[in-house]
């Protein structure tokens, strides 16, 4: 279970405090796959960020005693300098995994082949969502944050990352942002609209569906009842 | 006991997050090519051969009347040990900020990492050239040991808690790098690296021993020749220096890694 209560995150920018976060409660439980949508900039990132313990609340109180991977299919924690190899290596040294095991596993669904001894600097786009995807399925978490995972690869890659996560991994939870709304409704049973830091629930994806929508397009709006 | 169980677990999770940074941070500078790791001491190595070269050929004035290998080889050695510490720590969390996505990891152990790189390079060092030296017959082995490896730890204790200080306090204002890359400098010349606080007018002296690195130094020395040198330190102020940076930069590091905001 992952608990958010009363949680504001605000950062400050040159014109004053900017709240990003207002207030926000919810749980989500074992098992439980919960879609949040939001326009640009409507804090989607901030609240996978701190899902993930990267960065703290300014206020209020965060609770999980599930164990949560890092955003998946995120590159961004790559020494570039380093071969991909030696990732997979800081990796299992850090979660004390079995190195050996691992490699042969990102060997295989990375199908990088002879480049994981190359730096990871060398490596295309999809090249590096590819090794990132498999490093992210070598640690088993009890909930797993995906912020955009269909932006990057081809088709075959959706595809073994479809069977990795909804069907060998169905039991878990799941915290997953995305604009590809079609994503969200095929995975999710839980729905989430954030807007100007406010976050309001639905089980329904269309009521969700249309409230995102209003929330996009019509000036200055407001959630019903907040 | 139930606390300490819990304290041994926590312990040995940062003990691998520290062996797997550091590992991270040796294939990063150094690679795999020509002498890969071997850099992290055979480059203070040339440092220190080079100055005491030079040392020797111009015959530096230091006061004293120990063979002037010997006292580059201590002198300048305590400066890299307590100046490369903070050079290194300065800026580091910037470059491993996406790290935070591995919640074991955290602000301090990226600077733990680094320090060991740091201080275990100059250590080897120190290590390697007193042995060659003593090997060729240029300096006698240490008067004693324990107390050479005292004042080494306390230098040690300095450059890293001032390290953890600088490199908190970077992430704050980047005045911060500006300001100390003249500073360690300027400090240079006063931090008895070149000179023996015994070779002072008397009434400079007590001002010397104000400066902390001047007191390790001073007991490195002390414990190398023994009494072929006369000492001046102040154990107490040095340890009072020692806990007060500890303590200032323990503050910063908590108030930096509160604030920590990956991409």
């Amino acid at each position: 279970m992952i608990r958010f209560e009363h949680v504001n995150k605000v950062y400050p920018t040159r014109f004053g405090d900017r709240v990003v976060l207002d207030d926000i409660s919810f749980t989500l439980e074992r098992g439980e796959k919960l879609g949040v949508m939001g326009r640009n900039g409507a804090g989607k990132s901030t609240l996978i960020r701190l899902v993930s313990g990267a960065e703290n609340p300014t206020s209020g109180l965060i609770e999980q005693n599930m164990s949560v991977s890092w955003p998946l299919a995120f590159g961004g924690a790559f020494q570039t300098a380093l071969t991909g190899q030696d990732n997979v290596r800081f990796i299992s040294r850090i979660y004390k995994q079995d190195f050996h095991k691992n490699l042969a596993f990102v060997e295989e669904f990375s199908e990088l082949g002879t480049y994981l001894g190359e730096p990871v600097r060398s490596y295309s786009s999809g090249m590096r969502a590819r090794l990132a995807f498999a490093i992210s399925m070598i640690i088993e978490f009890d909930c797993y944050l995906i912020d955009e995972i269909s932006a990057v690869g081809d088709v075959r890659f959706h595809e073994k990352c479809e069977i990795e996560l909804f069907e060998r991994r169905v039991d878990r939870a799941m915290l997953i942002v995305s604009h590809d709304l079609y994503y969200v409704k095929a995975h999710c049973q839980r729905f989430a609209v954030l807007h100007r830091g406010h976050m309001k629930f639905f089980d329904d994806f269309d009521a969700a569906h249309q409230v995102h929508l209003d929330a996009m397009h019509v000036e200055d709006y407001q959630f019903p009842d907040s | 006991m139930p606390q300490l169980g819990a304290i041994g677990r926590s312990a040995a999770i940062q003990g691998r997050v520290i062996h797997a940074l550091l590992m991270r941070e040796i294939l990063t500078r150094y690679g795999r090519h020509n002498i890969g790791f071997l850099w992290i001491f055979v480059e203070p190595m040339i440092f220190t051969t080079g100055v005491t070269t030079i040392w020797a050929l111009t015959g530096a004035a230091h006061g004293s009347t120990l063979p002037i290998v010997a006292f580059a080889l201590t002198g300048y050695s305590s400066v890299l040990l307590w100046r490369n510490m903070p050079a290194r720590c300065i800026h580091a969390i910037e470059p491993n900020l996406s790290l935070m996505y591995h919640r074991n990891v955290r602000a301090v152990d990226i600077f733990l990492a680094r320090l060991l790189l740091e201080a275990g390079g100059a250590t080897i060092s120190f290590m390697t050239l007193s042995l060659f030296y003593i090997y060729i017959g240029w300096l006698e082995p240490p008067n004693d040991l324990l107390e050479v490896i005292g004042g080494w730890l306390l230098l040690g204790w300095f450059g890293a808690a001032l390290a953890i200080f600088l490199g908190a306090l970077s992430e704050k204002s980047e005045l911060v790098e500006k300001v100390w890359h003249p500073a360690s400098y300027l400090t240079f010349p006063l931090s008895g690296a070149a000179f023996m606080v015994d070779a002072l007018p008397t009434r400079v002296q007590p001002l010397a021993l104000y400066i902390p690195m001047v007191n390790g130094v001073e007991i490195v020395r002390e414990g190398y020749f023994g009494h072929l040198v006369k000492a001046h330190y102040d154990l107490p102020y040095m340890l009072i220096c020692c806990l007060g940076i500890s303590f200032a930069a323990l503050v910063q590091l908590r108030d930096v890694a509160r604030h920590i905001t990956p991409e």
